[in-house]
């Protein structure tokens, strides 16, 4: 290395600023300002907001355990749990052939262009939206809860199913195809064991999903607990409330228990 | 542009073939459009009476059957057993129904075994999954696999560039061993000059998409080498 005489220069500059994030940042933070002041929200809001809050806890306790109370809550919670296991089961065993197809490393474009177009579709309304297009179309009761959440399973489980099976690795698959097999044993032998357990881990994941769900749904007629936690809070029972609430909790919790077990038997 | 141009081969029914030359020559692509793996452009490729480039559908997969295939990062299955892997082979005989049962015959399970240990693996591997096992280890299930097929040709694309010296040279050998064994001929791509030249009966050397040496091992010079590879300080 030839000895250069140490020569006063810019320093070196390691990051440059990205005036284009910056902006954003601003821009967001100037927005928030806005909505705040139009949607009237000001901490003396918030006081008033607290009073009538604390009025409305006082008054859930203590939880209602009347037997009546607790009959009509039982059969809507049992109602609610079959409305979410029969969405999972049938959505989970529809969304398998729709995420294959849409997966475009495995389908041809057009299949799958079409079963993207039809999973933009289902995601594209909340699942009540949907309960109230299918309580309109079959009637009252849990058949409308569960086509609705049928739904809403098969454009998550079928959108992320197919990013899975994107994903996967292709050397494993052509080295299945390179034996001669056919597209089925291509996809039992070289596909399906890729990608089998990260399904299973998605339809737990919607299997929680549906059941938070499934309490809802009852709100706008599609069966199960959502009625009389509906019906209860517009007679103003906040201790039937209280009741349900804490039930939907421990089914939550039994359920995140249940979700890791399968999780680990599948791994 | 197409990457391979002029070659006109005539591999016979039995020995090992290796094919040497430089990264990106076109060895590869050369082996996958045997199997059609890679779509040749043109021309044609016989095997067992059939022109491969015209088949497709049933008669394609058939055709794959008869030629198992090695690749270089072996390429199984890595959440299947190692018996799974080696059954693999078998899929163009099985129902997918079976496929998905695992039931697959009880004959071919038993050859499945005899495979396994054939490879220098025991019985105590069968059922360990794929991911558990070393380089060295998953390219003798490799070897099974292509075996599994009962093939009439085995390719095999860079079967020792992810393995070290001392299992390249058992690798190189099993497949010799069990190829001769069999009376089933094999293509390698290599790119070990020395591997290629100890167990090859006839070696072909490409450049630039191009057959530019075709003989018997002894034949190989120096002088070959560098018109396969260009540049002379690496030969030493």
């Amino acid at each position: 290395m030839s000895a250069q005489p140490a020569l006063k220069m810019a320093p070196h500059q390691a990051f440059v600023p990205n005036w284009g994030a910056r902006l954003a940042w601003a821009a967001l933070a100037v927005y928030v300002i806005y909505a705040t002041g139009t949607l009237e929200i000001s901490l003396e809001r918030v006081w008033r907001g607290l009073d009538n809050a604390g009025r409305f806890l006082g008054r859930m306790f203590p939880p209602n355990t009347e037997a009546d109370k607790l009959e009509l809550i039982r059969s809507g919670i049992v109602e609610s749990l079959q409305i979410a296991v029969l969405a999972t089961v049938i959505g989970v065993m529809l969304s398998l052939p729709l995420g294959l197809a849409a997966a475009r490393n495995l389908s041809t474009p057009t299949l799958s262009w079409a079963a993207r177009a039809l999973i933009a579709v289902l995601r594209s309304f909340h699942p009540v939206i949907v309960a109230i297009l299918f309580v309109k179309a079959v009637g009252f009761g849990a058949l409308a809860g569960v086509l609705a959440l049928i739904v809403s399973t098969l454009g998550f489980v079928g959108k992320l199913f197919a990013e899975v099976v994107e994903e996967m690795n292709p050397k494993q698959v052509e080295a299945v195809r390179a034996t001669g097999a056919g597209f089925l044993n291509v996809l039992i032998m070289g596909v399906m064991p890729q990608v089998f357990a990260r399904f299973i881990g998605l339809s737990v994941y919607q299997f929680d999903s549906n059941l938070r769900n499934s309490t809802m749904v009852g709100i706008v007629g599609g069966g199960g607990i959502g009625a009389p936690l509906f019906t209860a809070y517009q007679r103003f029972d906040y201790d039937v409330v209280f009741t349900i609430l804490i039930i939907i909790i421990a089914l939550i919790l039994l359920c995140e228990v249940f979700s890791a077990q399968v999780r680990k038997v599948f791994q | 542009m197409p990457v391979l141009r002029d070659i006109s081969l005539d591999i016979g029914s039995q020995g090992l073939t290796a094919v040497i030359g430089p990264s990106g020559t076109g060895k590869s692509t050369l082996i996958r459009c045997i199997n059609r793996l890679v779509e040749p452009s043109s021309g044609e490729i016989w095997f067992e009476g059939r022109d491969l480039t015209q088949l497709k559908g049933l008669a394609l997969r058939q055709a794959r059957a008869r030629i198992g295939m090695v690749f270089q990062e072996y390429n199984l299955v890595e959440r299947l057993t190692v018996i799974e892997n080696v059954l693999c082979g078998t899929l163009s005989r099985v129902s997918p129904w079976r496929a998905f049962m695992r039931r697959f015959p009880q004959p071919m399970v038993n050859r499945a075994f005899e495979l396994i240990e054939a490879v220098g693996l025991d019985e105590g591997f069968a059922r360990r999954r794929a991911d558990q096992l070393s380089g060295g280890q998953r390219q003798r299930v490799g070897i099974a696999r292509a075996l599994m097929q009962s093939p009439g040709l085995v390719l095999a694309d860079e079967p020792t560039s992810s393995l070290d010296p001392k299992t390249s040279v058992e690798v190189m050998d099993l497949m010799a061993r069990l190829a001769a064994g069999q009376g089933v001929p094999i293509i390698v791509n290599i790119h070990n000059v020395e591997l290629a030249r100890r167990y090859a009966h006839r070696i072909i050397g490409m450049s630039k998409g191009e057959v530019v040496f075709d003989g018997a091992p002894e034949q190989l010079t120096d002088a070959d080498l560098r018109t396969i590879y260009g540049g002379e300080d690496w030969l030493g």
